[in-house]
């Protein structure tokens, strides 16, 4: 009970840098998750119309995907030097296969009678992608971005350890100093984010489902 | 016009699909291919719209080559039904109907009138569904709403890949009644694609009967149910169809070739004498080329046997129905059946008189057809 009592306490005493750092995380979210679905989608786009380039696509966005997070956001670091702009392309980079993967099944499920009708109607290759086959892949591309979505709030609190923000500070700083309820503060809260994320993104791929 | 001149088509496996194609389908008119699966009718209507290039041969819009249209803009000005409905899931009625008038950049008051006119015509409320989704819709609500999505933009050219062939056999029958009355207003030049031989025979102006991707025969329902070309054409056709038709008379067996008829310029009393000798209350009339003009009956002389000075012309009503001596009986008794009326008026295409088909006549050609029911009843 004194735990608790003791968390509930340090939120309170400490809800400014608290938000503050809830800000940044969401910011980097954000960004990261903005930059995967300008360059995903094209991706995918271009995986679903051309069958020679969509298994080497595919398979890069997949090999990116299982590099452990830590390792990768080193390797960043390298290249970009420490901070939030790493933090960000690696964000980006985690968002990349669940992006590119769901717009090319998305597009790919588009039933061909569909396409056939469209074609057959008069809509040239890039009507046919905007008015008809992204529309109604656009449930599968939302189901990527909410996959997206949580994996990046989570691999987002690995941020400190590359010279970025965010609620990682929280919880590195309470590894660092042995205060738990620094560790409490940071993890509860990245997880309500990840929850609010799925609910928010859940909600609106349900809206958008053609029944 | 469209024509189709020595097509081939190979395709890239080396699968000849299409073997020396040359097709004529006539303006205004429903052209049907038809034959099993496999033949090549569907390979041959996408040529049409150029969805499939020929590996050989012409196909012209009257006169016109169009491999030299570019594609997008031909398939725009051809309508396009397919077999499995295709409208857009994700579009409103409305937005789904106004498809291509949009891609051709029609003003949205424009294409809103159109989409009204359109609902209207196959009987859909605009108000009930201009809004609603397709899948809020019956299956045979969805193909009216396909049919009349490619009428859209009044394309001259219709082409109909089995549009109805995934309906249940009432809605199909309703569509097929539809499309038919539709067609005598709109005069689509349509091309139809079908493996149902019953379907053909009820919409085409032209049967095409292709096989193995060769045309077998080309030619009426009437044509390819009278002369079937080979076994092929019998068996698809099948026994119980050509049966019917070998013995269902025509109209010219069984009508009047003798009506009482009188010539426009004669007067009224002239046309009363003439109903009494022959003891008719209608006279059929027939200018000197035997030119059939209209009719008189003997309650509008009546009405205007004391004024002098009319004649026969005066008073005649035309007729709004007429058919021709080759129209096999049963459709002659349909069509008299849902006229309402008692005769009808058998003419040459040149429009001359040959004979009146009549409830009375028909009776007498039954009389004469089935002697032995007489006598089974007498027993």
């Amino acid at each position: 009970m004194d735990s608790l009592a003791s968390f509930f306490n340090y939120i309170i005493d400490n809800w400014l840098l608290l938000l503050t750092l809830t800000w940044e995380h969401i910011a980097m979210v954000i960004l990261g998750l903005s930059l995967a679905l300008l360059i995903g989608i094209p991706l995918g786009v271009l995986s679903a119309k051309n069958e020679k380039l969509a298994p080497v696509i595919l398979a890069t966005v997949n090999i990116i995907q299982v590099f452990p997070s830590i390792a990768l956001l080193g390797i960043l670091m390298i290249f970009f030097g420490l901070g939030f702009k790493t933090v960000v392309v690696g964000l980006f980079l985690y968002s990349l296969l669940p992006i590119v993967r769901n717009t090319y099944v998305g597009l790919r499920e588009v039933n061909g009678n569909i396409n056939q009708a469209g074609t057959g109607l008069g809509m040239n290759a890039f009507q046919l992608l905007f008015k008809v086959q992204l529309p109604l892949s656009a449930p599968f591309l939302l189901a990527g971005v909410r996959v997206a979505a949580v994996i990046a709030v989570a691999v987002a609190t690995l941020a400190p350890f590359i010279g970025g923000e965010g609620l990682g500070r929280s919880i590195l700083d309470g590894i660092n100093s042995r205060q738990p309820v620094k560790i409490y503060s940071g993890a509860v809260i990245s997880a309500l984010l990840a929850i609010i994320a799925d609910l928010t993104l859940g909600r609106a791929q349900k809206k958008i489902t053609i029944k | 016009m469209i024509k189709l001149e020595g097509i081939n088509k190979t395709f890239d496996d080396g699968y000849e699909a299409l073997k020396d194609i040359n097709l004529h389908c006539n303006s205004g008119e429903i052209t049907v291919l038809i034959g099993p699966s496999g033949c090549g009718k569907t390979t041959t209507m996408k040529l049409i719209n150029r969805l499939i290039n020929q590996s050989e041969g012409k196909i012209y819009f009257d006169g016109e080559d169009i491999s030299d249209i570019n594609p997008v803009e031909l398939r725009r000005s051809v309508g396009y039904v397919i077999q499995h409905v295709g409208l857009f899931p994700h579009m409103t009625i409305e937005k789904n109907i106004g498809v291509v008038p949009k891609l051709l950049k029609w003003e949205d008051d424009r294409i809103k009138t159109r989409v009204n006119e359109l609902l209207n015509m196959v009987g859909l409320d605009p108000e009930t569904y201009r809004q609603r989704y397709p899948s809020e819709l019956s299956g045979g609500q969805q193909q009216r709403i396909g049919v009349i999505r490619a009428l859209a933009a009044e394309p001259p050219i219709i082409l109909m890949d089995e549009p109805f062939s995934a309906l249940d056999p009432i809605s199909r029958e309703q569509l097929q009644d539809e499309l038919v009355r539709l067609q005598k207003n709109i005069q689509k030049t349509i091309v139809f694609v079908t493996h149902d031989m019953d379907e053909a025979l009820k919409i085409a102006d032209q049967i095409v009967l292709m096989k193995d991707g060769v045309i077998v025969q080309q030619g009426t329902p009437e044509e390819i149910l009278r002369y079937p070309a080979n076994d092929f054409v019998e068996d698809f056709i099948g026994q119980k169809r050509l049966k019917q038709v070998q013995d269902i008379p025509t109209v010219g067996e069984v009508m009047n070739e003798k009506p009482v008829t009188i010539s426009p310029t004669r007067g009224l009393a002239e046309a009363m004498k003439v109903m009494e000798n022959k003891r008719v209350d209608t006279l059929i009339v027939v200018d000197n080329d035997n030119q059939l003009t209209g009719y008189i009956t003997v309650y509008d002389v009546t009405q205007a046997f004391d004024n002098v000075d009319q004649h026969v012309k005066d008073i005649m009503h035309t007729f709004q129905h007429t058919i021709n001596a080759d129209m096999l009986l049963s459709n002659a008794i349909r069509m008299m059946n849902n006229l309402q009326t008692p005769y009808l008026p058998v003419v040459k295409d040149d429009g001359s008189l040959v004979g009146v088909l009549t409830r009375g006549s028909i009776v007498g050609y039954i009389g004469t057809a089935y002697p032995s029911v007489k006598e089974a009843v007498v027993n």
